[in-house]
């Protein structure tokens, strides 16, 4: 049953082929016989099997959309109402949230059933899913290796067939890193696409909702659900979002494939670099042409990030002050204190580190030199991109330098973690679309990520692109050993 | 050493719109702790400001009210602190790009005219109140008013005395008030106002430093600190000591000035352009049609007075400041026959006298507008002399009721049948042979003594026209 | 460039992080790091670029002045680490 994408569960349900109760059953089987992984901080497994209940009931009276009834894991990212929301951090500590997100009710609308809330950096701060409060997650393709992150729990849930598909979210390339990590599909649409309205706020300006599924037709599916305006985001787009179904089908023949120099360079393991060659070649295979392009000003995509991304952080985190919800340090002298110690200890070691940063390059005498610096670079970024997309429609390049890595290995040095996501966040600085699907194994069977980077707004090309890679090549059907 | 004074003030302004500047959570006064506190009122998690229409416009017309630069594209900003009130721990507010850009207003002082600039006015959002009072060893927070849209008009340090400090400031009430984008309530804290005070030597170009007093919730007590304040600067100065820029509070009890302790940390606001907020872009059919809605000014009203009811400057300017006292006088004239004269004299003398006395507002009047035109037009019409017209308010004051049943009640009507009045006179004269002598004699004079005693016999009810008429009559 | 241990103190005390002197030294080692990482934008030559605070280009969406909230002070504050009579309690701030 578990090895049934979306789609196929979707037609499954509407034959009658098995119910949603049973289906959500078999896959909180899963969750549990797996709770190794650490995928999930929380399932709800009553209410998935109420929801189960309602979806079952909505399919009988043909009153069902295709997503009814299917199981979802949400990234504990999002607010749920009446569910725990930690956002992967201790000073969430006892947060049932009042309300649900947008894409939740969205979600909720559609009549899927949610599983549960997956693990997850620290309000998404990371890339292997080691710095939350809930402990790592093992990647189900090596479990001594790092899923990725921030969304590793959505991703090593996915890749484990522990649910079809997962919410995630994507600051600096943490739907896409992680899908990379685990062999998925994941897309983070543009900006504005998707509402952030319950999404935990990590750097407003680069958060991105979007999803984790098992190929581009799953995505394409997904994100029409997700996608759409709403009043309560002021950076929400009132377009009306494309069908992404209708044009998965079109041939890529004279498509023209942008590929940056940049991206493909010394940084990169031989074994991805090679393997993201062949994918190319298979795009090229399909009619699609490739021109090379420059993204000159890509080296300072990291440090113009670890500006921006930390100073709206320190800011976004301030109201995690132990008053209204969540964690209150037991001890303290007074009001000061009382702040002081919450913070100190409700936050993580990572989380605290880019608070820091963030305050410093926002503070006074510093604010010149970095932020306003940091700005003009994510402009002169944004700039390259659009100059490339002149002789381009997308744009081709590895997802990572390198395949997932043991747990732990990074940790000691926040530097050398950053850097695993070299390519993926300069597109959150330029709010463009991107996705990740699988484009081989390295030599230890690990996965690797073919990236896909989109004009502003052209989710569907991407998309388009990616469905019709899957249609020639099986590596999104690859399931970890032990998982299939 | 002869010092000069120097005033800013920062006034904070809650614009009068219906659900908060973010989120639509009501502003209302009064209501429970926190029961108009909504998710982005206390900042869940995962909540997004969405700006109100509404405030904008009112900002944009006070900008234009005062002829200021208005800026069709602003930016909101985050000022980023730890306080109990603050759920966010920033503020969002408007730093480098404001609404409202440089723009002046005029204020009088001893028949004087002076314009005092206005720096800036930006939209931000209200903090939530701290009650100090309720428990022991805690403070409680109620959220109900964060959020709620306040408009900070800052203005150049301009003034030179707490009299032309408070003058501004009650220009500035007037204006809100006028425009009808604030209750203006100062004890609700609708209308707030903090003072930045500095002290120099008279000719000295620099400013001296200064502290600033936070939160003085009435004119008086702006006044009163003020003055205060410059005192103890100067004190310290001339003992040869030094002011320290910092915040200070006004204790209207002790009437001093102290230190705010808890405020003294240095700050730094991290201000930073808010990324849930994109700039604001306001077209000019947006601006243009808030010009359309502009209601009269005081200047212009003033203006109107003097040119339309022939008032002076100076009564107009009396009659026209406060916008519900203006209102009052022109209801009263176009209800009454009297004329504008006689109501501009009885609302500013005899009304505002009473006013005073009881330290009421207009609005707050025992005596309405329709009520005292009718009192003026018993005055008008000769049913009572103007004299008797005090005592038949000072009645309708205490409540005795309108013009015409106190003038009933007490038999104030005036006596206007000539034969009666000669009556009176032809006694008078008769029993004041000696005055008769001397008028004949060439004493215009005794003409007062005359009248006095007519008016004394006819208990002040004689019309004196006609006393005067027959008294001459009956003596030539 | 280095960051020291007292500017980690003051950028903690700014961002209400309790810290002890071990603690501050570990994280200015870090942070030196970091903003080594970060000095690497120097290395452009930027001109005189406009800042970029949105990826987007557009002006804000103004809504219309109208209370929809309604008052939900009970389930707010079921999950208030402290709250009394309708308000947060905090440890008592002095003025």
């Amino acid at each position: 049953m578990h090895e049934k994408t979306v789609q196929q569960h979707a037609e499954a349900l509407k034959k009658g082929e098995y119910s949603s109760v049973e289906l959500t059953t078999h896959y909180l089987d899963r969750i549990k016989q797996h709770e190794s992984l650490n995928a999930f901080i929380t399932t709800t497994e009553s209410q998935a099997l109420e929801q189960a209940e309602r979806a079952d009931k909505r399919i009988q009276s043909g009153d069902a959309t295709t997503l009814t009834g299917i199981p979802i894991a949400q990234k504990d990212i999002f607010c749920t109402k009446g569910v725990l929301t930690t956002c992967g951090s201790k000073i969430l500590e006892g947060f049932i949230s009042p309300y649900d997100a947008t894409v939740i009710t969205k979600i909720n609308d559609q009549g899927m059933v949610m599983l549960g809330k997956t693990n997850m950096d620290e309000f998404a701060m990371g890339s292997s899913n080691e710095t939350s409060f809930y402990g790592p997650v093992q990647n189900p393709w090596d479990t001594g290796k790092v899923p990725g992150g921030s969304s590793g729990g959505s991703a090593s849930a996915v890749a484990a067939r522990l649910a079809p598909v997962a919410s995630a979210t994507d600051t600096g390339g943490s739907i896409r890193q992680p899908a990379a990590f685990c062999g998925l599909t994941g897309i983070k649409p543009s900006y504005g696409r998707v509402s952030r309205y319950g999404m935990i706020a990590f750097a407003s300006s680069l958060d991105q909702a979007g999803i984790i599924t098992r190929n581009a037709e799953d995505a394409a599916l997904m994100l029409q659900a997700m996608s759409g305006f709403d009043a309560r985001d002021s950076t929400s787009l009132d377009l009306e979002v494309p069908d992404y179904m209708a044009t998965l089908e079109d041939s890529i023949a004279g498509k023209t494939i942008g590929l940056p120099k940049e991206f493909f360079g010394d940084g990169v393991d031989s074994a991805v670099a090679d393997a993201i060659q062949l994918a190319i070649r298979e795009l090229e295979a399909l009619g699609a042409k490739t021109v090379e392009v420059e993204l000159p000003n890509s080296e300072v995509g990291i440090p113009c990030y670890y500006v921006l991304a930390p100073a709206e952080a320190s800011s976004n985190l301030s109201r995690f002050d132990g008053v209204r919800y969540g964690f209150r340090a037991g001890e303290y002298d007074d009001l000061n204190d009382m702040y002081e110690q919450t913070r100190a200890e409700g936050f993580g070691e990572e989380v605290q580190r880019r608070i820091m940063i963030g305050t410093y390059v926002l503070s006074s005498g510093y604010y010149d030199a970095y932020y306003i610096k940091a700005q003009k670079l994510r402009r002169m970024i944004s700039d390259d991109f659009t100059r490339a997309f002149q002789k381009c429609d997308l744009i081709a390049g590895p997802t990572t330098p390198g395949t997932a890595f043991p747990l732990a290995d990074k940790n000691d040095d926040p530097v050398a973690m950053y850097l695993n996501d070299i390519f993926t966040n300069s597109v959150n600085l330029a709010g463009l679309p991107g996705i990740s699907v699988g484009a081989g194994l390295d030599e230890a069977g690990l996965p690797i990520g073919l990236h896909l980077i989109g004009k502003y707004l052209d989710e569907s090309t991407i998309l388009n692109v990616a469905h019709q890679y899957q249609k020639v090549t099986d590596w999104h059907l690859k399931a970890p050993g032990g998982f299939a | 050493m002869q010092w000069e004074t120097v005033i800013g003030l920062e006034i904070h302004v809650q614009l009068q719109t219906k659900s908060k500047i973010f989120s639509g959570a009501s502003t209302a006064y009064g209501a429970a702790p926190n029961t108009q506190a909504c998710e982005v009122s206390i900042a869940l998690p995962g909540v997004l400001p969405v700006m109100n229409t509404e405030a904008a416009r009112l900002a944009v017309k006070f900008g234009l009210a005062i002829g200021a630069e208005i800026n069709q594209r602003s930016v909101f900003a985050r000022k980023n602190y730890f306080y109990p009130d603050l759920p966010k721990g920033y503020q969002i507010s408007q730093f480098e790009i404001p609404i409202v850009g440089k723009g002046e207003v005029e204020i009088e002082m001893d028949g004087k005219r002076r314009k005092i600039g206005v720096t800036r006015a930006h939209l931000e959002e209200d903090a939530g109140k701290s009650l100090h009072e309720n428990f022991d060893k805690e403070t409680g927070i109620d959220l109900n008013r964060a959020g709620t849209p306040l408009l900070e008009i800052v203005s150049e340090p301009d003034m030179r005395s707490a009299e032309e400090a408070v003058a501004y400031l009650r220009k500035i009430h007037s204006i809100v008030r006028y425009l009808g984008i604030s209750d203006g309530n100062m004890q609700e804290g609708s209308f707030r106002c903090d003072a930045n005070v500095s002290v120099r030597p008279v000719g000295q170009s620099e400013f001296g430093t200064r502290a600033e007093l936070k939160n003085i919730n009435s004119f008086r007590f702006v006044e009163k600190a003020i003055r205060i304040e410059v005192d103890r600067q100067i004190d310290l100065l001339e003992d040869g000591g030094e002011v320290v820029q910092e915040t200070r509070l006004y204790d209207s009890d002790k009437n001093e000035t102290r230190s705010m302790r808890s405020k003294e940390e240095a700050h730094d606001y991290r201000y930073f352009p808010d990324p849930d907020l994109p700039p604001m872009i306001l077209d000019d059919a947006f601006i243009a049609d808030v010009k359309q809605s502009l209601p009269e000014l005081p200047h212009e009203r003033k203006e109107r007075f003097i040119d339309s009811f022939s008032l002076g400057v100076q009564e107009s300017d009396q009659l026209t400041q406060d916008k519900a006292l203006a209102d009052f006088f022109e209801e009263v004239n176009t209800t009454s026959a009297a004329g504008p004269r006689i109501a501009c004299n009885w609302i500013l003398g005899e009304l505002s006298a009473s006013l005073n006395n009881e330290d009421l507002e207009i609005t707050q009047s025992k005596i309405s507008a329709p009520q005292m035109a009718t009192l003026l037009d018993r005055i008008h019409d000769k049913t009572i002399s103007g004299k008797l017209a005090k005592e038949v308010f000072a009645a309708m004051w205490q409540g005795e009721g309108d013009a015409d049943s106190v003038i009933e009640k007490r038999g104030l009507k005036q006596i206007t049948d000539s034969g009666e009045i000669e009556a009176i006179v032809d006694q008078v004269l008769a029993d004041a042979s000696d005055q008769v002598q001397q008028y004949k004699d060439g004493n215009q004079k005794v003409i007062g003594f005359f009248v006095g005693q007519i008016m004394k016999i006819s208990q002040g009810k004689a019309n004196p026209q006609q006393v005067n008429e027959i008294l001459r009559k009956k003596l030539d | 460039m280095s960051i020291t241990s007292d500017q980690i103190t003051h950028i903690a005390r700014l961002a209400r992080l309790k810290t002890d002197p071990e603690k501050s030294e570990y994280y200015a080692a870090q942070l030196t790091r970091i903003m080594n990482l970060v000095e690497q934008m120097n290395q452009i030559d930027i001109g005189d670029t406009e800042p970029m605070s949105h990826p987007q280009d557009a002006g804000l969406r103004l809504r219309a002045d109208a209370v929809t909230a309604e008052d939900q002070r009970e389930d707010f504050q079921s999950i208030a680490p402290n709250a009394k009579d309708g308000l947060y309690l905090v440890p008592k701030v002095i003025e």
